[in-house]
């Protein structure tokens, strides 16, 4: 009895704090009935997260107040443990360990209850769409208002949406632009000004042209076809699988017509993306003229830290290119029969929908924040230009993208056969199918991974 | 009479010695049978049902009888990859047969006296125990576009751009097969030299009295006798072969590329882990367990053969 006044005690301390930050109602979110299968009242003493990487970890550490860390993977919030289990993605392990773990997750014990869990645009759908359902609805179980959530960018509750219930939040949104270097630009179009160079780059054909450019001055437009794949696969009309057939959207179907040609033309080629090669093109000595990217990719991967980087010397610039997209990104979601629901409410909504908390996340770590009034002040403020970038500030353009982001046709099956039609095509580029052998082992390899897919 | 006691006596004795050989044998048996024999017939069992996961949703298990099997003999896997695996099967074993042989003759020749044996038969035999992962990992950064082979290829003058080694069939089949056999000579050398020491040395000394050369008394006395062993040799190796799975499976990151030509039959097993499709999982296992009794019997016939001579 003590324990569980201790722990009401310091949610509504928490809560209480979160009040100082906004002006939403502060209370503790109450859990309004339907069916919902939080075990209500008595809260746990354990708060388990199961996630990927140390992202979240460390989001939480910096931004949620009262978290105390203890050690790598624990910490605590007020009386309540707060316990990770990091498992990396690699080879599926991830999901391999949620798949095991969630469906029974009301049956176990209750400090081993999982409470948060963390997923990826790719497979969301997976756990937000699951019958019947494993992760809370984030309104009607944990309270969450649509007032709390006006500020995010709708894509982002696009991807979390299944059956028009919103399963899941997100603190960052991951819009990207398209990152050039300067001193091509300068060399082959004759400036390196983003005003000059965004309207050459404004749609496919104009992109196309440029490949050819580009390549006369002995530079690819891209170091590989799958840099343009997510911009072109953000950009569908129809979802990998309909009435239980896999289809293939116009827009993809015109990255391989595009993507063929510069590969067929010497323009691009079909490196791994994360593979040497790739990140040979973050160098001075590289040959590619842009990537495609999220403020992520520039901040943390184009080895800003390393001599002899263009990132280093400041030497890109951004564009919003041909269209918008996304890339990447980690959504929040509590897990049915989570016995820490007031927590996770509370954990979602400081970090998702407190405005002070997520300008502080940008500061801190360069996150693009999910909160579009806290973006578009960043956006004219110069003290948040990248240097990366030669102190352009790309907010403005990441803002433009988010809004034009449309994650509604996302599927069940978007990783697989992402993956395995990136496989197949890579074979047709480089010319050892046909266009029509690389759709067969395109829907072999589907039916494998899914074998109610299989033909 | 006292005869008969004293056989009786000697007999019991033998039964209690044997009571501890079935004592001694337990260990095995146990893990045999929890770990092998088990999941032996599990696996069976499991090939006549439709059993695998939809997302979070398991689907069956359903009895469908011998679909699983008629699905993977019709849709022309099966042939397709063990061809590959037998093709780099054929690209690693050719030359490690060779070598090893050599070096086994070398090593077991009294009359070359080679120096520092114990040295080059540990050197030999390394590369078995570096992690197969590790290796291909390894290749697999040598042989990329902007690898160290393609870029010191370059600076001599023998290419004017890269050779994207990973696309190239041949090439792909070439690096697998040649990592089997860096992996596996020294192993081979060391079964093989266990046999040709085994050979009489009198015979040898015989033959170099009747005046045979070198060349001579290696394919008419070390061969012939040493059949067995190769036989052996090429039997287990070829089983090794058909489960070959780590090498090309991190050499293409799992894809079996270029083309799927490099897949082999454990990458495809593996394929259908990815859904825990347990049925089509198991019906390709069994086609293996046939596959390799088959060879088995083969190698259990021929040194039995061997042996009665």
């Amino acid at each position: 009895m003590k324990k569980l006044a201790s722990v009401l005690l310091s949610a509504l301390m928490v809560a209480s704090l979160a009040a100082c930050g906004t002006a939403t109602d502060a209370g503790t979110p109450a859990t309004d009935g339907g069916e919902t299968t939080v075990t209500e009242g008595a809260e746990g003493s354990v708060l388990n997260i199961y996630c990927w990487n140390e992202e979240f970890k460390s989001r939480l550490e910096d931004h949620y107040p009262g978290y105390e860390k203890i050690d790598a993977t624990s910490g605590k919030i007020g009386d309540v443990t707060v316990k990770f289990t990091i498992t990396p993605s690699d080879d599926n392990a991830y999901q391999n360990k949620l798949d095991e773990t969630l469906p029974g997750n009301a049956q176990a014990a209750a400090d081993d209850r999982i409470d948060i869990f963390l997923v990826e645009a790719d497979y969301a759908l997976k756990y937000t769409g699951a019958e019947p359902a494993v992760a809370l609805d984030v309104k009607g179980d944990l309270g969450l208002t649509d007032a709390d959530l006006a500020n995010q960018y709708q894509y982002t509750k696009d991807v979390v949406t299944a059956n028009g219930v919103l399963r899941g939040v997100s603190w960052q949104g991951c819009p990207g632009v398209m990152i050039y270097r300067r001193d091509m630009a300068k060399e082959v179009f004759g400036s390196e000004d983003p005003a000059d160079i965004a309207p050459l780059f404004d749609s496919w054909e104009k992109f196309n042209e440029a490949a050819g450019k580009l390549k006369e001055a002995g530079y690819t437009i891209t170091c590989s076809a799958n840099d343009t794949y997510r911009v072109y696969s953000n950009n569908v009309t129809s979802k990998w699988v309909e009435d239980g057939k896999i289809n293939i959207d116009k827009n993809i179907e015109k990255w391989v017509e595009d993507s063929k040609a510069l590969v067929d033309a010497g323009e691009t080629n079909t490196y791994d993306l994360w593979g040497d090669e790739w990140n040979a093109g973050f160098m001075n000595d590289g040959k590619v003229f842009c990537y495609f990217g999220p403020a992520w990719l520039i901040n943390f991967c184009m080895a800003a830290d390393q001599d002899g980087s263009v990132a280093h010397d400041g030497g890109w610039a951004a564009v919003e290119g041909p269209q918008g997209f996304n890339w990447g990104g980690t959504w929040i979601c509590g897990a049915q029969g989570s016995d820490n629901p007031t927590l996770v409410a509370d954990i979602m909504k400081q970090l998702t929908c407190t405005e002070s908390v997520m300008t502080d996340i940008v500061k801190k770590d360069s996150d693009f924040v999910n909160n579009k009034p806290a973006m578009e002040a960043a956006a004219k403020d110069d003290s948040y230009a990248f240097p990366i970038l030669g102190g352009q500030n790309p907010l403005a353009m990441f803002c433009a993208g988010a809004d034009k982001i449309s994650m509604a046709n996302i599927s069940n099956y978007d990783q697989g056969c992402t993956e395995e039609f990136q496989n197949a095509m890579k074979n047709y580029f480089d010319g050892h199918y046909t266009y029509e052998e690389a759709l067969d082992a395109f829907y072999k390899a589907v039916g494998e991974k899914y074998p109610e897919l299989a033909q | 009479m006292s005869d008969k006691k004293y056989k009786h006596k000697q007999k019991s004795a033998v039964v209690s010695y044997n009571r501890w050989g079935y004592l001694f044998l337990v260990p095995f048996f146990a893990v045999y049978f929890v770990f092998q024999l088990i999941p032996l017939f599990t696996t069976i069992y499991n090939s006549f049902f439709e059993n695998y996961r939809s997302g979070l949703t398991q689907i069956g298990p359903n009895f469908v009888g011998l679909r699983n099997y008629t699905t993977i003999l019709t849709n022309g896997d099966l042939i397709n990859y063990s061809k590959n695996t037998l093709i780099m099967w054929i690209i690693g074993f050719i030359p490690q047969i060779i070598i090893s042989l050599l070096l086994a003759a070398w090593f077991t020749d009294p009359s070359l006296r080679l120096k520092g044996q114990r040295f080059f038969k540990t050197v030999i035999y390394l590369p078995n125990l570096i992690m197969a992962s590790a290796f291909s990992m390894l290749f697999f950064t040598l042989f990329s576009d902007n690898g160290p082979v393609n870029s010191i290829l370059i600076q001599l003058g023998f290419l004017s751009k890269p050779f994207t080694f990973m696309s190239n069939v041949t090439a792909v089949r070439c690096l697998v097969g040649f990592m089997n056999f860096v992996m596996w000579f020294g192993n081979t050398t060391i079964l093989l030299m266990a046999g040709m020491m085994g050979i009489d040395q009198s015979l040898y000394e015989a033959a170099e009295i009747d005046g045979a050369t070198a060349t001579e008394i290696f394919w008419k006395i070390t061969l012939p006798i040493l059949r067995p062993i190769l036989v052996y040799v090429l039997i287990t190796s070829l089983i090794g072969g058909l489960q070959m799975f780590d090498v090309p499976q991190i050499l293409t990151n799992g894809t079996g590329d270029p083309a799927r030509t490099s897949m082999t039959l454990i990458m495809y097993l593996n394929k259908h882990l990815f859904s825990k499709n347990f049925g089509m999982g198991g019906a390709l296992s069994v086609f293996l367990f046939i596959i390799t009794g088959i060879l088995s019997m083969i190698v259990f016939r021929i040194s039995y053969a061997g042996e009665i001579k």
